[in-house]
């Protein structure tokens, strides 16, 4: 079924994947009496662009989110890292190296763009309140390591210019790069972005597109991402999984999957019985 | 050139007749000033003139490693960063040349230039660069290796044409013992008239043309330049204009250089206002644009203040629009009006510049186009040292200039030092001057036609000295100016200053030359006309779909009749009124190549391209419709499709006919 080889490879393009970081084994999530996830099976690997595509309602935000720990399944298992997850608090999950996008943007609206990224480093901060308040010290100097993390996600998603800027006045697309600053800003070792183009124009869209592809190129993260337009995931991914009604229907390179009967179907319609 | 030299004005000192000798210079005489500063993750970075001048040094060093011979040239593609100031110095270090090259020109304008100068290498900023270039690598067989500044994108690129500036500065670091006497003797070896820099001028018309000048040219116009406004090694300038116009140049790398002044480059592009403000220049250039883009800002976030601050406001600036530029001259002003002033100050002007970031503005210069009267003297008024000055590429910009305290918005001001002007019979404007430039680069032709054996050059423009202040005032282009088929002298750049004045109206393109009357196309201002429509509730998707409002048109028609009031006043060019107009459905645009690079307007290509509605503007026609092909920056092509309303205006009944009947 899996085409690619278990072994670590270099794509086309000279990037070094490695082993497997991530594997979801026959995987079931059920709401009440709804099969959100049905018996799926497939595994993320170090350094690649993930992508899990499907029509709507095909169950791929519910995966994201077992992904990240934040559903737990009724059944099967999460490797991560060689050991098998168990239930997670938030704050566990983003000690893991795990980061995460929003389909509808969750960005604290009144804050700057600086501020919210800023918010990506609170893991990392180690001074209790009292010494934040007195501002002197381990505090500051803390803050100022900080901040240049901060400072250099935003030279590199070129947002120089909304540094000050409240986010809630910013456009839909750049709202998006600031979350993304924030996600990144984590040094995160698995990131995912739940629709990451969603909404864009075609402009906004090559330009995530490109960011994405610097991401994973610069700092080698591993990426995952769910995504609706089909032409932009063939074009960033390495390997995509493909989900219809909860099911997997679908799992290889961009090519062999475009091939695929069943992912034609899905996707252009077929009469189902 | 025919073995003629024309040695016109002072010569330089033998240790100073070259940029890399002004560096050593600096190095030894101001080593601890800050010498270049950049905004890089959000904080002002610095280098001293000692440090500069090593890391100068170094990426020269590297350049030689690589084998660069002297006379070589090298492209520079990229924006306002201290790498690719010292990247221009390190070439000449080299004994070779740099050519700069405009970073947002599209691939196959980069590939002309670079084809034409020869470059061997090309110096550029990031993936984006090399893509276009490597995208027109055929057509370039002497381009050897592309030297990239950020290498982000670029590390699974193969490195066989392509190596980053830090490991040439690197090269230069570890070979610093085997190379430094052979970039000591190529630095000994430069002479007054080797050449300095090839500059590409974007031209109105046609292909670019190289520029050669020679050190001389360019540091003895530094040197007169900076002796005319006393420049010191204390100014800051902020270096936001392209790289490859020659008002950089000059301003933040020659003057720069020669003053031994700080060069402060932005964070980016966008950044460029609020980086303005937090270095506040004292020596500040910019276009009229500028200007009038700045004062359209301040004037919309007045209205948006509450009721007390507007009061104050308008009190305030009407009383700085009186006594404000009187005070500036020094000329007598009374004690109570300038009491009054000094209150304005500190609560309404000072905050303002302030908020500008031209507080702090000693000299301030405009060129290139014609700035509005009222616009002119509102920044005067305020107290900042805004002039005027009147140049070109050819001439290493300085033509003329306004001394201080003879200030005016109609002239250019008085010849710059050691430049003669001379205006033809036909009243085009000639000059010579020891900035004059050498030659086009292989384009004799050419510089047959504008330079002639005396070193005379002509500027294209017509003008007249101004009897009584003995200024210079510039009409128009010379070959723009012509005749209506009633005989009357049509000069459309007069007409088309007078509406870009509004600001409602961008750019504006007027036609009449050999027709009975005059018309005008005409691009609104996206920020001004937008903000009234968000104001008045007005919904719009695109610029497209406002420019077709009705209202907007109505706005319009009122300038365009405003305006033929205020032709009809002037007796010489009272039939350059315009009878109809219509609002285009497009910004005009560089990479469509209707305006120049620097933002001026191509009139043949207009034509050309709009033919459409020309004629359906002198055919009667109620609205037109047109398809237009635009391009984007990165090559690929477009259409947009619409259909144009024209609109006819009132004309006013001239001043000497008004006379006459009564």
């Amino acid at each position: 079924m899996n085409a690619i080889a278990p072994e670590a490879y270099t794509t086309e393009d000279g990037r070094k994947i490695g082993g497997v970081v991530m594997e979801m084994k026959n995987i079931t999530l059920r709401f009440g009496g709804v099969t959100a996830i049905k018996d799926i099976s497939f595994d993320i690997r170090e350094g690649e662009v993930r992508a899990i595509i499907g029509p709507n309602g095909a169950g791929k935000s519910s995966m994201l989110n077992v992904i990240n720990g934040f559903y737990h399944p009724q059944e099967g298992e999460v490797w991560f890292r060689g050991e098998k997850r168990g239930p997670m608090k938030p704050y566990e999950i983003a000690r893991q190296g795990i980061a995460r996008t929003f389909q509808n943007i969750a960005l604290f609206k009144g804050m700057s763009t600086l501020d919210n990224i800023m918010t990506g480093r609170l893991t990392k901060m180690k001074s209790g309140i009292l010494s934040q308040a007195i501002w002197k010290g381990p505090a500051e100097r803390e803050e100022i390591e900080q901040r240049e993390k901060a400072e250099r996600i935003i030279d590199f998603l070129e947002i120089q210019s909304i540094r000050k800027a409240p986010v809630g006045s910013l456009p839909y697309g750049l709202q998006k790069r600031v979350e993304l600053g924030r996600a990144l800003v984590a040094e995160p070792e698995l990131l995912l972005l739940d629709e990451p183009m969603a909404g864009m124009n075609v402009e906004e869209k090559e330009d995530m597109s490109r960011f994405i592809l610097d991401v994973n190129d610069e700092f080698g993260t591993t990426i995952a991402l769910i995504e609706h337009d089909m032409g932009v995931v063939m074009d960033i991914s390495d390997r995509v999984v493909v989900m219809d009604y909860g099911a997997k229907i679908g799992d290889g390179t961009p090519d062999e999957v475009r091939s695929n009967q069943k992912v034609i179907d899905a996707y252009l319609g077929v009469a189902h019985d | 050139m025919g073995g003629l030299i024309v040695t016109i004005g002072s010569s330089l000192p033998d240790d100073l007749n070259s940029f890399p000798k002004l560096i050593e210079r600096n190095a030894r005489k101001f080593g601890a000033r800050p010498a270049y500063r950049e905004k890089e993750f959000g904080i002002w970075q610095s280098w001293t003139w000692a440090e500069a001048h090593a890391e100068i040094q170094a990426i020269a060093r590297g350049f030689i490693d690589m084998g660069l011979k002297a006379g070589d040239h090298v492209a520079i593609v990229g924006r306002n960063r201290p790498y690719f100031y010292w990247s221009m110095l390190a070439v000449q270090y080299a004994g070779a040349v740099p050519v700069p090259v405009y970073q947002d020109s599209v691939a196959d304008e980069i590939a002309y230039v670079l084809d034409h100068c020869g470059g061997r290498f090309a110096i550029v900023q990031d993936q984006e660069q090399v893509d276009k270039l490597t995208e027109v690598r055929e057509r370039l067989p002497s381009l050897e290796k592309m030297i990239y500044v950020d290498p982000r994108g670029l590390r699974k690129y193969d490195h066989s044409a392509l190596i980053s500036l830090e490991d040439v500065r690197k090269i230069g670091h570890e070979k610093k013992a085997e190379l430094q006497a052979e970039l000591d003797a190529r630095v000994a070896a430069s002479r007054d008239e080797d050449t300095c820099i090839i500059l590409y001028t974007s031209g109105t018309t046609g292909r670019p043309k190289g520029v050669v000048m020679s050190n001389r040219n360019v540091l003895v116009t530094a040197k007169n330049s900076c002796e005319f406004d006393g420049l010191t090694e204390k100014e800051d300038v902020l270096a936001y204009l392209p790289m490859a116009w020659v008002g950089d140049y000059v301003f933040s790398m020659a003057q720069a250089c020669w003053a031994g002044f700080c060069v402060n480059c932005p964070e980016s592009a966008e950044t460029m206002h609020a980086d303005l403000k937090e270095i506040g220049p004292t020596y500040f250039f910019a276009p009229p644009r500028f200007f009038e883009g700045l004062l359209t800002t301040v004037m919309i976030r007045m209205e948006d203040a509450s009721k007390v601050k507007q009061r104050l406001f308008h009190k305030y600036i009407e009383h700085a629009k009186r006594v404000g530029p009187a005070l500036l001259d020094g000329k007598k002003v009374s004690a109570g009006d300038r009491l009054k002033y000094n209150i304005g100050k500190l609560l309404v002007y000072g905050p303002l510049l302030n908020a500008t970031g031209l507080s702090k503005v000693r000299v301030g210069y405009t060129a290139g186009e014609a700035i509005g009267p009222e616009i002119f003297e509102f920044y005067r008024s305020l107290g900042i040292n805004l002039k005027q000055l009147y140049g070109q590429t050819e001439a290493c910009i300085y033509i003329t200039q306004q001394p201080d305290g003879e200030v005016s918005a109609d002239t250019v001001g008085v010849a710059s030092p050691d430049v003669e002007i001379r205006i033809a019979d036909s009243g085009e404007v000639f000059y010579r001057s020891p900035g004059t430039f050498q030659e086009y680069y292989k384009n004799p032709e050419s510089t047959a036609e504008t330079k002639d054996a005396e070193g005379w050059v002509a500027t294209g423009d017509a003008g007249f000295i101004e009897p009584d202040s003995g200024h210079l005032r510039i009409i128009d282009r010379a070959k723009d100016v012509g005749k209506l088929t009633s005989g009357a002298m049509f000069a459309p750049k007069y007409v088309e200053n007078k509406l870009k004045f509004y600001p409602n109206i961008l750019e504006a393109v007027v036609f009449g030359n050999a027709r009975d009357r005059c018309t005008a196309f005409i691009n609104i201002d996206l920020t001004a006309v937008g903000n009234w429509a968000e104001r008045n509730n007005i919904g719009y998707a695109s610029y497209q779909e406002l420019a077709g409002n009705s209202q907007v048109y109505a706005t319009i028609q009122e300038h365009v009749e405003e305006v033929n009031r205020s032709i009809a006043e002037d007796p010489l060019l009272s039939d350059c009124q315009i009878h109809r107009f219509l609002i285009l459905h497009k910004e005009l645009d560089a990479d469509d190549g209707e305006i120049t690079r620097t933002g001026k307007v191509r009139r043949r290509i207009i034509e050309e391209k709009y033919g459409v509605l020309i004629d359906a503007l002198y055919d009667g026609a109620d609205n037109v419709f047109i398809s237009t092909e635009v391009t984007y920056e990165d090559g690929r092509k477009g259409a947009i499709e619409a259909t144009l309303e024209i609109r006819d205006a009132a004309v006013a009944v001239p001043q000497a006919q008004k006379v006459a009947a009564e």
